[in-house]
């Protein structure tokens, strides 16, 4: 059942469109990742899901409530949410006290407060820094008050608008790692923003993205990942192998597709003389320094052009006919001694290349 | 020279031996300040929040009306609350005029303004991620406006002080409606002007001091306040 769902949403701010015709679904227990580069309207979209602002045009339905209806209750349906910011706002007041304020807004019994504040607390490692002025933490601290300050009401929906931005990489880990505990632990829904494709990944089971106001595809990570709809998708999402091409012959679903001269033979839906972006994933592909027989319906000789360790992986970028880019570890391009101007043989299978119609 | 310096010893002598008419006159002027004051604040941090809270056309032409009233002619006002309350007046049934009461009312309407703004003034410094954090936790109307006027409690209490020390220094209005009678109406302000006429500059200097130790004091309160 839809805890959350957006018609023909649309938001303005002057003449301009932030958001556009979104059409969103969450059901309940979704953890559903709303992916997009910055000021894809991200924020402006968690911003009406949380009935913070009023939308131009369209509906917001909150668990079968229209929340646009003349007879709306934000009060009640706010309180239903709970809303983490990108930037860590903290009262000026003591850590405790932060964390208590939602609760104290719901009237709650001061005995109860205490103890759902200290569990809250302890899920995000700050109980000893419960009398110290939240003011004074660090960023990634402080974005884990806010954590504990929205989990402590036990809300239904929980929306996050990168809660991990401009963190360091063990405030990051930590962070995570309570989402990760809660979504696991409890029945909640989360709608999280984040341009951080791997935390979409890990941590939600629907992805949403987001471009330019619209809402261009939604569906599972794998979806998403590996099937996206449209090249400006492919290109967000990390697919940095797009070629254009043509297809020449089919047999079945099995395409021959012209590139730039080679072929390349992949698994498609379009017919012969369709002109289509070929899409293959780096970690995909195979580079060997022989011919090997493998069950790759493709294998390509070429030349590396440009060797670049980036974090544990070697980027190697080549030239096949076209240009590709693998992904391989340090130990096997050390091992095989990938650098600029080794000829090596790049092995793809057929059912990793996606395509999409031009 | 020498008469001022003698009238500075005989000045600093009325302090030191808390002579009863510089006493009666302090008093009654921190008592009137305080009480017109007070009743300003529970009028006006309300108020303000309001006014800062809601959006309705003509918000910002109000602003610039109270901005504008912030330094009104105490003796308007004076004119006004002596036309209201005299004996021929709407209100001169009530029989307030020449009572520390009347003169409290016309402090409040002097006063109203200046605190009115800088209140107003004071919620728009808090960081709006502040309200709408309280808003998007569960917080009702009046919930998110209480905290954010924690949050801009040092500028309104600024917005207070200013209050008080208008209210405190000011003198056209306290001779118009409270007319400067002995042991009654008589302040500082006003004891001053009448000695200081009458030529008692020894007691109009002694009464200066303590003015100006109260308003010192009210600005190093006020400083200390706006380096937090």
């Amino acid at each position: 059942m839809a805890i959350i769902e957006t018609l023909s949403l649309g938001q303005k701010y002057g003449r301009q469109y932030t958001l556009k015709n979104i059409n969103l679904r969450v059901d309940a227990g979704d953890v559903f990742a709303l992916i997009g580069p910055t000021g894809a309207g991200k924020t402006t979209l968690l911003r009406l899901l949380n009935l913070l602002e009023k939308p131009f045009e369209g509906s917001i339905i909150f668990d079968g409530i229209n929340t646009t209806g003349p007879n709306s209750h934000y009060l009640e349906i706010r309180r239903r949410m709970s809303f983490v910011q990108q930037k860590p706002v903290v009262f000026d007041m003591s850590v405790f006290g932060n964390v208590a304020c939602g609760l104290k807004w719901r009237h709650e019994q001061s005995e109860a407060i205490k103890q759902r504040v200290e569990g809250a607390l302890n899920l995000v490692d700050l109980i000893d820094y419960e009398n110290r002025n939240a003011r004074t933490l660090s960023g990634g601290e402080a974005q884990r008050v806010a954590i504990a300050r929205a989990l402590v009401t036990e809300p239904e929906v929980l929306l996050l608008d990168e809660p991990t931005a401009n963190l360091d990489p063990n405030s990051i880990t930590k962070i995570e790692e309570v989402l990760a505990h809660t979504i696991a632990e409890q029945t909640i829904t989360v709608v999280m923003a984040t341009h951080d494709m791997s935390q979409g990944q890990y941590l939600a089971n629907k992805i949403g993205v987001l471009m330019n106001g619209k809402l261009l595809q939604t569906g599972s990570p794998d979806d998403i990942f590996s099937s996206p709809i449209s090249r400006e998708v492919a290109e967000f999402v990390g697919i940095e192998n797009i070629l254009d091409g043509e297809i020449v012959d089919k047999d079945g679903n099995l395409a021959t597709i012209d590139v730039n001269g080679t072929t390349i033979q992949a698994i498609s839906d379009y017919a012969i003389g369709e002109r289509v972006y070929v899409f293959i994933r780096p970690e995909d592909i195979i580079l060997t320094l022989a011919q090997d027989i493998t069950s790759a319906r493709n294998t390509f000789r070429g030349r590396i052009v440009k060797a670049t360790l980036i974090g544990p992986l070697f980027h190697i970028k080549a030239y096949c006919g076209f240009p590709l880019l693998a992904v391989v570890t340090r130990r096997s391009a050390q091992e095989l001694g990938l650098i600029a101007g080794r000829e090596i043989y790049a092995s793809f299978k057929a059912t990793a290349i996606h395509t999409i119609k031009k | 020279m020498e008469e001022l310096w003698q009238a500075l010893g005989k000045a600093v002598e009325l302090l030191v031996t808390f002579d009863a008419e510089v006493m009666e006159a302090s008093g009654r002027s921190l008592a009137i300040a305080a009480t017109s004051c007070s009743i300003t604040a529970f009028i006006c941090l309300p108020l303000g929040s309001l006014i800062h809270f809601s959006r309705f056309r003509g918000k910002r032409l109000l602003l610039n009306i109270i901005q504008t009233f912030y330094g009104i002619p105490t003796v308007a006002i004076g004119l006004m609350v002596f036309v209201l309350f005299s004996s021929s007046g709407p209100l001169g049934g009530l029989d307030l005029m020449f009572t520390p009461a009347v003169m409290v009312i016309g402090q409040v309407i002097l006063v109203t303004p200046l605190m009115l703004g800088l209140t107003i003034s004071a919620l728009n410094g808090v960081d709006k991620a502040i309200t709408e954090t309280a808003v998007s936790l569960g917080a009702s109307r009046f919930q998110a406006a209480i905290i954010t006027l924690k949050h801009a409690r040092y500028a309104v209490l600024t917005a207070v002080i200013m209050g008080f020390s208008r209210a405190f220094a000011e003198v056209g209005l306290a001779l118009m409606v409270g007319g400067n009678i002995k042991g009654a109406t008589r302040t500082l302000t006003t004891a001053i002007s009448l000695e200081t006429s009458k030529g008692d500059i020894e007691l109009a200097l002694a009464l200066g001091i303590v003015l100006i130790l109260i308003a010192l004091i009210i600005s190093l309160t006020l400083n200390r306040l706006q380096q937090r």
